[in-house]
């Protein structure tokens, strides 16, 4: 077998051991939250016997391993449960499954995070590579200090310059990308606008400056200096020479924030209203709809470990000492 | 200026950047080269050699300025042309070989990839065409399989292949002039003697000009027609080289050979403090050492001699605990120690202490001179305090340093004075046994004499044994005692220097002495010979 597919495989198997830890993490940490949902639901004012009657008929009343083992052999069958909320005391069960209420919204965020990728990861190798370039230029300092400024805002404050500057000053785009099932593609790509240029002002910066520094760490390497005396031009050395050895730690840091794409978006979803899993999973914890919660929490950490995966991988596949064996 | 000149360097001035101001390196040195030439330019590292040799391009490394001077090649002021048309001419007219071959192959490339590629950039030939030529120097530079190396990446291949891989890179576009800077500095000696052939050969066949850059005057004899000597960025003299090899005019060049004035007679002893007994040894499945036994007599310079991979440094590993064999034992005054390093005592690890190649990174950089003797002065014979001071201020005098070191970093010190704290720091413990591991490879000739007699003169006064590795032949000719010669892992030879240094050698010492560079400037030619001979040559120098 091919060494880079045996390290992929172990690195699979790795993740999924990984998930199962987050799993543990994440129910034990629920456990941890005071209060559930029945006392949400049922407010104060609720007798000893339907607060009982409802945590019966929830499976709350059951000990913490059993429920754990219900919740996780549901899992491995792909059932990720039933939300709690609907399933109020008046009877009527109106109560919908995890996977209905996570899935379009999953759905919602991911139409973002991939559109904002397309636009910051582009972006930030190209402003990286061209600042590694021109390194102490005006244009390096300029990159740098802009990208350092958008980076150093808060979320929501650039959020609301730009529905300032570009929705209310110059209606250009929408302040609101209130989204759903049926907007078509077009559409969501002009609502999204505002909300994947402001994570593409967060996410630029850190992406740009590991471009540079990666690229600008191997130009005291020998081989480029080889390559300089060979006479190459500067952005000959720099693409063929200097940026095939900087893949690794480029990939390692896109990875890390396109995850926080996924997983870390919440402000931004709220100031455009955007609904998307951030905002889901915020709701489901004020209300204390555990099966809803959890399956958020396995999502994020899922994202984590499968971009953490690419990025290995990508290193592996740029490396030739580990793609060519001796 | 005549016709057939194509170099010419006048008054060069260079500057380099440091402590915040810059600082004259080349001081106004003159330099010329006729067409199919071949100077030679020596001098210990800091001459400026490197910075000289690159200024032949109008490059300078970053922290590095052409001051002034003119440099002419071939009819244009390199000085006063634009960036742009300097940068036409690096790669095509003028090439580059560098000191490490293999950190100056790009690891991302094939072999066949970079070496064609001045030739594409320039324009010089199409790459179907330089692809095919590349495979006609990697035959002219004896390389194995010359059709199919080119594929492969550098890691692939061993050092003394990527050497002649670059000298066909930079041939690739036929300059008129190549820069060897050190290119077999870092191979083997039984290596090093091919690499050379193939590059002599080279430049004769194409009719090159080349400035050959080495410490090593014997390297600099195969290669150079003229040797010119360079010190503190300065000439120190040029001649001819029968003339420069026969009749040195300066004190300084016959210096530049001093170490190989150095001679110890030998001398032997019965009584032995370590003991190797039939060790074999593995890193996890890998076989290192075979059934390697070594006596080193008490008080004496036991040399280890062999090439890279021979299982030198290995067997160091196994008598300081660092690797414990797979069988056999080590005696340490006729009892064996524990093969582990947790499983020794206190007292059995002071009596073994160790010195290491690079004093660089062999020191804390964030100690001072005072805290890295000091350590083991309170480690292992638990003195406190003043105590501590004294014996510190003792050992700095004992290797011929005084107290103003004591507050100093090893950043602040030169290559020569962070050897000597290394060798203060292994005697704080007050040892029996040293183990040097090539201690002055990283060193300068001039450098590496001193730091030899300061060892036998600490021998002779405090009775220390040596285990002495290294590939210097010129090493062990100076201060060993009896030899021990290893190959692949196996001990080939072992005797008193005398018996080992004369006839009859097995093949394998015949060959390592034999790769040893003379003075003589017909060395490489015979040895070149002689070695097409010994059927074990490719082996051992490509192995």
């Amino acid at each position: 077998m091919h060494p880079i597919l045996t390290t992929v495989l172990q690195r699979l198997a790795l993740g999924v051991l990984t998930l199962f830890f987050v799993s543990v993490i994440i129910f034990s940490s629920i456990e941890f939250l005071p209060g559930d949902f029945t006392e949400a639901v049922l407010g104060q004012t609720a007798t000893e016997e339907t607060v009982a009657a409802f945590r019966r008929e929830l499976g709350l009343d059951q000990p913490a391993y059993v429920r754990y083992f219900d919740w996780i052999g549901a899992l491995a069958q792909g059932d990720l449960g039933t939300s709690f909320s609907g399933r109020a005391s008046s009877g009527i069960d109106r109560s919908r499954p995890v996977i209905d209420l996570v899935g379009p919204r999953l759905e919602n965020t991911l139409f973002l995070a991939t559109m904002t990728a397309i636009i910051a990861v582009p972006l930030a190798l190209t402003l990286g590579i061209l600042a590694a370039l021109y390194r102490g230029s005006i244009f390096d300092r300029g990159v740098n200090a802009v990208t350092l400024t958008t980076i150093a805002m808060p979320e929501f404050l650039v959020a609301y310059i730009l529905i300032l500057f570009l929705a209310s000053l110059n209606p250009i785009f929408p302040s609101l990308a209130n989204i759903n099932a049926d907007t078509p593609f077009w559409e969501r790509v002009y609502k999204c606008a505002l909300p994947a240029m402001t994570l593409t002002l967060v996410i630029v910066a850190h992406m740009m400056r590991m471009t540079r520094a990666a690229i600008i760490n191997l130009l005291a390497s020998p081989y480029i200096e080889m390559a300089r005396l060979k006479g190459l031009s500067p952005r000959n050395v720099i693409l063929t020479h200097a940026l095939p050895n900087a893949w690794a730690p480029i990939a390692n840091v896109v990875a890390f924030n396109l995850a926080y794409l996924v997983v870390g978006v919440v402000v931004v979803e709220v100031v455009f209203v955007y609904p998307g899993v951030g905002q889901l999973m915020v709701d489901a914890v004020t209300t204390r709809d555990i099966p809803v919660v959890q399956a958020c929490a396995l999502i994020f950490a899922a994202t984590y470990i499968v971009l953490n995966l690419l990025a290995d991988i990508i290193s592996i596949v740029t490396n030739p000492r580990l793609l060519h064996p001796r | 200026m005549s016709e057939d000149l194509l170099l010419h360097m006048k008054d060069i001035v260079i500057d380099g950047f440091s402590d915040e101001q810059w600082h004259p390196i080349i001081k106004g040195v003159s330099l010329e080269l006729k067409r199919g030439e071949v100077l030679g330019l020596i001098g210990e590292s800091g001459a400026g050699k490197s910075t000289l040799g690159l200024a032949a391009m109008a490059f300078g490394r970053p922290g590095i300025r052409l001051t002034s001077g003119e440099i002419w090649f071939d009819g244009k002021d390199l000085m006063k042309i634009s960036e742009a048309e300097r940068q036409a001419l690096r790669g095509s007219r003028i090439a580059y070989v560098a000191q490490s071959a293999a950190a100056a192959f790009n690891p991302a490339h094939r072999l066949l990839d970079q070496t064609i590629e001045a030739s594409l950039a320039h324009g010089v030939r199409s790459a179907a065409e330089a692809a095919e030529d590349a495979k006609s120097l990697y035959a002219a530079m004896d390389l194995p399989d010359p059709k199919n190396i080119g594929f492969r990446y550098p890691h692939q291949v061993s050092g003394g292949q990527l050497q002649r891989a670059m000298t066909a890179m930079a041939m690739s576009a036929r300059p008129d002039l190549i820069i060897f800077d050190e290119p077999t500095t870092a191979l083997d000696v039984t290596t090093q003697v091919n690499v050379l052939a193939a590059m002599r050969e080279a430049v004769d066949r194409f009719n090159t000009a080349a400035i050959y850059i080495t410490h090593d005057l014997a390297v600099v004899a195969q290669m150079a027609d003229r040797i010119k000597v360079l010190r503190y960025g300065e000439e120190v003299e040029e001649a001819e080289t029968q003339e420069m090899l026969s009749n040195p005019k300066e004190a300084y060049t016959k210096s530049l050979w001093a170490v190989r004035s150095i001679q110890k007679p030998a001398e032997t002893s019965d009584d032995y403090v370590l003991e190797i007994k039939n060790v074999t040894a593995a890193y996890g499945t890998v076989p290192v050492l075979h059934d390697v036994s070594i006596s080193v007599p008490r008080g004496k310079t036991v040399a280890v001699v062999g090439e890279s991979g021979s299982g030198k440094s290995t067997t160091a590993r196994v008598v300081t605990g660092l690797l414990p064999p797979k069988e056999g034992a080590v005696l340490f005054n006729g009892t064996p120690l524990p093969p582990e390093l947790k499983g020794r005592s206190k007292d059995q690890l002071q009596r073994i202490q160790m010195i290491y190649q690079m004093a660089d990174t062999a020191m804390n950089p964030r100690h001072t001179v005072r805290e890295i003797i000091g350590r083991p002065v309170e480690f292992y014979l638990g003195l406190k305090g003043r105590a501590v001071d004294a014996r510190v201020s003792e050992l700095l005098h004992l290797i011929e340093l005084d107290d103003s070191f004591l507050d100093r970093y090893p950043g602040e010190l030169s290559g020569g004075q962070k050897q000597r704290i290394c060798i203060a720091r292994a005697l704080a413990a007050e040892p029996e046994v040293i183990i040097c591991d090539e201690v002055t490879s990283a060193l300068d000739q001039v450098v590496q004499e001193g730091i030899l007699k300061l060892l036998m003169k600490l021998q002779k006064e405090l009775g220390i044994t040596y285990i002495f590795i290294t590939h210097d032949i010129a090493t062990v000719q100076a201060i060993s005692d009896e030899i021990v010669v290893m190959w692949m892992g196996k001990v080939v030879e072992q005797g008193m220097k005398d018996e080992i240094m004369q006839p009859p050698y097995p093949e394998y010492t015949e060959l390592l002495l034999s790769s040893v560079p003379t003075m003589d400037p017909g060395w490489l030619k015979g040895a070149v010979a002689a070695r097409k001979e010994l059927s074990i040559a490719e082996q051992t120098g490509e192995a």
